[in-house]
């Protein structure tokens, strides 16, 4: 341990303050924490973006057809289910990366463990705001349709995904742990979802729910939807760059204690 | 020594030290009987039994494999015998592929029992015209169940907190196996009037599962227990 | 109006899910900034 912790090569996560400003403000007491102008521009944009979203998911998009007001739900449903898919397409991307790239840097492995707790979240989230849309639409909390299962135990996969990254042991031994991990929820997630679907295709049921009711999407409506997934994609650069930093900092305050720990043994057995 | 020939004889090894332990037979086996029984206190119909045995042959078969993995893991890691294979320079491919074998010959002994207990217990029957179907999808479904048990046992292996950690990660995995077999074994059994045939395209989905995992784990499991 | 309920349900519960998740995210941030000196910082 000589302080190296490799994060030099993070580069994917926007450095962009200017050394300047940087001069000036470090003379303020407080630390410095996970904020940068970058983040700030961001969570500045998510916010507005969100209120936008606000203002045309729940103001100015018009009723449905079919679902009638019960369509506004869509659009924070599609953008978060949006988000937890990309969080885990990013989760893959970062474990292969880890493991393939020559240098396994643990900078991967920190952006493969935050975007999973996003996708988590937001996982959780679409599975609750659609068991609301579904009491509305269908008039009941859950469906055992294929995308549904799919999705209940795509959450499952990756909340253990999360407990091995919990297990310890070293970051290195984390990492790579974790890493091969995400890359089997690869190989799992469509298996799981193409027995489901056979599953449930083999066995149909007289659904009196059959309202997947094709939402006639206006220019208005589709504009809203498009307003959602931008503020969410934001919201997930926003928060990426936060935790990734602050999973840095978490792994040095880590080495660092250990590192406290084995002098204090030593001045003990010196002594 | 070829890496099958080292697959053998670990899978050897774990099958001898069940024989003389009679664990298998002492504890997982009741254990799963037990789980029949009171899947009938919970039931508490004849025909609802009759029309769900299937699937509660695989239900019981799912929570034995979690008991026979943590077995089969606790007897390599109570003395350092994973870490010892590993410095001795064995390929971990070989430790995965012994130790699923061992782990599906347990598990096939296993559910023929079950099976069995589903005969008498849940008044099921097996035509001749059915064996076949019921054999192949016995065999596809144990080796996708095998594969996906030994890689996450592995995995958990030597940790606090893999009781719980192992479930958490396997029962999700092993959702295809289960939705599969119980569905096949439907077919074989001529449950709520399904035929034979029906049975066949969900032994295709049970080989392609035992397939992915059967490469994906041994491919995996080096970097996983290596530490 | 049994439906609004369910509507406006769903935007309060997804903006307070994110609300806090951010928070979270900045407090655990904050939390661990003042054990790191900035120069292990790559950020800034």
């Amino acid at each position: 341990m000589n302080g190296d912790h490799d994060d030099d090569d993070t580069g994917n996560t926007m450095t962009t303050t200017d050394p300047a400003q940087t001069a000036d403000t470090v003379s303020i007491t407080a630390p410095r924490s996970t904020g940068t102008s970058a983040t700030r521009v961001v969570g500045v944009a998510a916010i507005v973006a969100m209120a936008w979203l606000v203002a045309f998911g729940l103001g100015f998009s018009p009723a449905d057809r079919d679902q009638e007001e019960a369509v506004r739900i869509l659009y924070v449903h599609v953008p978060t289910i949006w988000l937890a898919y990309l969080a885990f397409v990013v989760t893959a991307i970062a474990s292969a990366l880890y493991l393939f790239t020559s240098k396994q840097s643990l900078g991967w492995d920190r952006a493969a463990g935050a975007s999973a707790e996003i996708g988590v979240v937001f996982v959780a989230v679409t599975l609750v705001v659609g068991a609301l849309w579904g009491r509305l639409t269908w008039g009941v909390f859950w469906q055992w349709d294929a995308r549904l299962t799919t999705t209940a135990l795509l959450f499952v996969t990756y909340v253990g995904y999360l407990a091995v990254r919990r297990l310890g042991g070293s970051h290195r031994q984390r990492a790579r742990r974790s890493a091969v991990l995400g890359l089997i929820a690869v190989l799992e997630i469509p298996l799981v979802h193409w027995s489901v679907r056979l599953w449930r295709s083999l066995h149909q049921e007289a659904t009196v729910l059959d309202t997947d009711g094709d939402i006639d999407m206006d220019g208005l409506m589709l504009f809203s939807l498009f307003v959602g997934v931008i503020a969410f994609t934001l919201l997930y650069a926003w928060l990426m760059m936060h935790r990734v930093r602050a999973m840095a900092m978490e792994d040095l305050v880590e080495d660092r204690g250990l590192d406290a720990a084995l002098a204090a043994r030593r001045a003990e057995g010196g002594a | 020594m070829s890496a099958w020939r080292v697959a053998w004889l670990i899978a050897r090894k774990d099958l001898r030290v069940e024989r003389r332990s009679r664990v298998v037979t002492n504890q997982v086996v009741p254990f799963a009987g037990v789980t029949m029984v009171i899947f009938a206190f919970a039931l508490d119909s004849d025909a609802v039994l009759q029309r769900v045995a299937p699937g509660l042959v695989w239900l019981a078969t799912m929570f034995s494999l979690l008991v026979l993995v943590q077995r089969s893991f606790a007897i390599e890691t109570d003395d350092g015998a994973l870490d010892a294979m590993r410095v001795a320079g064995v390929d971990a491919r070989a430790i995965f592929l012994g130790k699923a074998i061992a782990l599906a010959a347990e598990l096939v002994a296993l559910e023929l029992i079950l099976l069995f207990a589903a005969v008498i217990l849940y008044g099921q029957s097996i035509a001749a015209g059915s064996v076949v179907l019921l054999v192949t999808t016995l065999v596809a479904a144990t080796c996708g169940l095998a594969a996906v048990g030994t890689l996450y046992g592995g995995l958990a292996a030597g940790f606090r907190g893999r009781e719980t950690l192992l479930p958490l990660l396997t029962l999700p995995a092993v959702a295809p196996v289960l939705i599969g077999a119980t569905r096949a074994v439907e077919a074989a059994l001529g449950t709520a009037g399904a035929v034979v045939s029906d049975g066949w395209p969900w032994v295709g989905l049970l080989t392609v599962f035992a397939v992915a995992f059967g490469v994906g784990g041994s491919l995996a499991f080096g970097p996983l227990i290596d530490e | 109006m049994e439906d609004a309920g369910f509507i406006l349900g769903s935007y309060a519960l997804t903006l307070a899910a994110v609300a806090m998740f951010a928070w979270r995210t900045i407090r655990s941030g904050r939390r661990l900034a003042e054990q790191v000196p900035d120069e292990d910082k790559y950020w800034l």
